[in-house]
């Protein structure tokens, strides 16, 4: 049966887009190690770690994706998840320094001298392991999801009331992050690494290595995600997304189906957080700021929802747009991508990848999504409806 | 009313109200296994809410609802209630429209309805040998690979009772089934539902008299959400209550 799956995965599109990736995970690496300095196809030490970041929020754009895309469900906090992920890898790397540190503790990190404390908090024993940190970084924002979806999704809430819950999640945890008290770095969170699994973090082969990881980490996201969306799973996601109540007459559960979905996206997003602390050198509660999720739903809006390539491309060229931007014009880059989100929702429905399918028709048009199952007009006089909890 | 033993599908005094609007008033209603039931009646008498409340959308405020005999509706939820076999087509054609034809006779054929049963699934032969069938059934094999949106209204509506066909449901409650088919389609669906009735108890609510003329079953008319009327077509649009309430002149 697994085989079965993968073999659906892998899909003449996802194929090329692995391929790609694949390609690209020894190509960067070699273009910045193995070329030469004053070669056209060298590649600058700078350009690693800024192109693995690009990769880590095209994995998170892929993750926000499966749920928006292809689930119907806008979360505006997805954020939160990535920067989970990106805290546990911070807490392994921060014990990875051990007496390095400014303070010379061999078990606690600077911020906690800094701050009197005496002993470890609970929660940071196991993180000196890399295995135990790696598994919270699938474990931690996948409970947070589980838990989350478990009471949302159960309770039918469902659209713009969904989005807003999601959006006071990532306010509400980084509130939180922000205290001193929470024994997580409080305002300057964690920083100053050293090693990851004995590597330096600063040095160019690792970079190249977590650059390869990050590329490879997308990579198998992509065969995770398109093995869902293709299998008949994702087609009842799809269902779920058009017409949800009319999935319930047929025996369905939609809160299950979404829960599913919810929580596989979390921990891709976890993933991409992970990768992204050491590359980019420092994680703070500032990636819970929920403009973060926000611009993480423009990236798949661009690109293109509901397809795998879509998210990827978005995240990518947005990113590498903000990175030109800011350095030419810093006061405009807000504007430019308000300007893009109402470009793209008035006139690009389908993003990047919806202006190829354009030029490219294919037999049969795509089909609204307005279809609304269930709400049949009675042939009452229609009184109010049984009220539906939260709808 | 008499015992709900042998029943398909069983309604005693069943009463909703919304906002003081009763649309429901000590419903009682029967269908045995086998049997089709047409209901009518017109605009406000309760008929879509009273597929409500046997789906499980709406609960009622009073009265009992069991299913073949024995299981309360009222304690269920949709999902559970389909998965018992109670199948509807609802008045308004509501396909996946985002997907193929051939999809949504997927999505509805009677299959473990887990999230990793779902996963894991890969069609069988058998499988899709019964939507095959089904295609033919309801007329749409040439355009199995399309997607639902680019069907006709008539056609959305005989691939949702494709659909129904694909739950293997034993009870199907049918909302407005010709509603925009042409009158050849009528008779047609007619036929398709009288067959279907052989096996399977089927509730229709329907306004088209002509088509309740051609099903030429017990026929039981509702208004201001209880029952007016019960007996034969005929019987049924003699009755001088009938005619002043529903039919008019």
């Amino acid at each position: 049966m697994i085989t079965q799956m993968l073999f659906r995965a892998l899909d003449k599109k996802a194929i090329w887009l692995v391929v790609a990736l694949v390609f690209i995970a020894v190509a960067i690496p070699v273009a910045n190690l193995v070329i030469p300095e004053g070669n056209p196809l060298h590649l600058p030490n700078y350009m690693v770690p800024l192109l693995g970041k690009y990769l880590n929020y095209a994995l998170l754009a892929l993750a926000l994706d499966l749920v928006w895309g292809y689930c119907g469900i806008l979360s505006l906090g997805h954020a939160a998840f990535f920067a989970l992920g990106a805290y546990a890898m911070g807490m392994y790397l921060m014990r990875q320094i051990g007496a390095r540190g400014v303070y010379a503790n061999p078990v606690l990190p600077d911020f906690m001298v800094f701050l009197n404390y005496k002993d470890l908090p609970w929660f940071w024993h196991g993180f000196d392991l890399w295995w135990f940190a790696f598994l919270m970084v699938l474990f931690v924002p996948g409970l947070l999801a589980f838990a989350f979806g478990w009471f949302a999704f159960r309770s039918r809430v469902t659209g713009v009331y969904l989005s807003i819950i999601t959006q006071a999640m990532t306010y509400a945890l980084l509130l939180a992050f922000f205290r001193n008290d929470l024994g997580l770095g409080g305002n300057n969170g964690l920083t100053d690494f050293k090693d990851i699994l004995g590597f330096n973090v600063q040095a160019a082969t690792t970079r190249a290595a977590l650059f390869a990881a990050s590329a490879l980490a997308l990579a198998l996201a992509v065969i995770i995600c398109s093995a869902i969306v293709n299998s008949k799973l994702g087609k009842v996601m799809v269902a779920v997304r058009d017409a949800e109540s009319r999935t319930r007459f047929l025996g369905w559960r939609p809160e299950n189906v979404k829960l599913f979905a919810f929580v596989v996206s979390a921990v891709l997003a976890g993933i991409a957080g992970a990768l992204y602390t050491p590359q980019v050198g420092i994680i703070n509660p500032g990636e819970f700021d929920p403009a973060n999720s926000i611009e993480a739903v423009i990236w798949v809006a661009v690109g293109g929802r509901g397809t795998l390539i879509g998210p990827i491309i978005g995240a990518v060229l947005v990113n590498a747009g903000k990175s030109v931007f800011t350095g030419a014009f810093p006061d405009f880059w807000l504007y430019c991508l308000g300007g893009l989100f109402i470009f793209v929702t008035l006139f690009m429905p389908k993003g990047i990848v919806g202006l190829f399918q354009k030029f490219r028709p294919r037999k049969g048009k795509e089909a609204s999504s307005a279809a609304e199952a269930g709400e049949d007009p009675s042939t009452l006089p229609q009184p109010k409806p049984v009220p539906e909890p939260a709808e | 009313m008499t015992d709900k033993s042998g029943t398909m599908l069983y309604l005693n005094g069943v009463s909703v109200s919304f906002d003081g609007f009763k649309a429901l008033n000590h419903l009682s209603i029967i269908v045995h296994p086998g049997e089709m039931l047409a209901i009518i009646g017109p605009n406000g008498a309760g008929k879509t809410t009273m597929m409500d409340i046997i789906t499980g959308k709406t609960r009622p405020d009073d009265g009992e609802v069991y299913f073949d005999g024995r299981t309360d509706l009222t304690k269920l939820d949709e999902a559970q209630i389909a998965n018992l076999g109670i199948g509807r087509k609802f008045q308004k054609p509501t396909v996946f429209e985002s997907h193929t034809i051939w999809d949504n006779l997927v999505l509805a054929l009677k299959k473990p309805r887990g999230v990793f049963a779902a996963l894991l699934y890969s069609p069988t032969a058998e499988d899709e040998a019964r939507i095959e069938e089904i295609l033919d059934t309801v007329r749409l094999t040439s355009r199995k690979h399309e997607l639902a949106a680019d069907l006709s209204h008539g056609q959305k509506q005989w691939l949702e009772i494709g659909m129904l066909l694909a739950q293997d449901p034993k009870l199907l409650l049918v909302d407005e089934p010709v509603a925009g088919m042409t009158d050849a389609e009528t008779v047609e669906t007619a036929k398709l539902l009288k067959q279907i009735a052989t096996t399977r108890s089927v509730v229709v609510v329907e306004h088209d008299m002509s088509f309740v003329r051609e099903l030429g079953t017990r026929v039981t008319c509702l208004a201001e959400g209880s029952v007016l009327a019960e007996g034969s077509l005929d019987q049924v649009s003699a009755n001088p209550i009938v005619i002043e309430r529903y039919l008019g002149r």
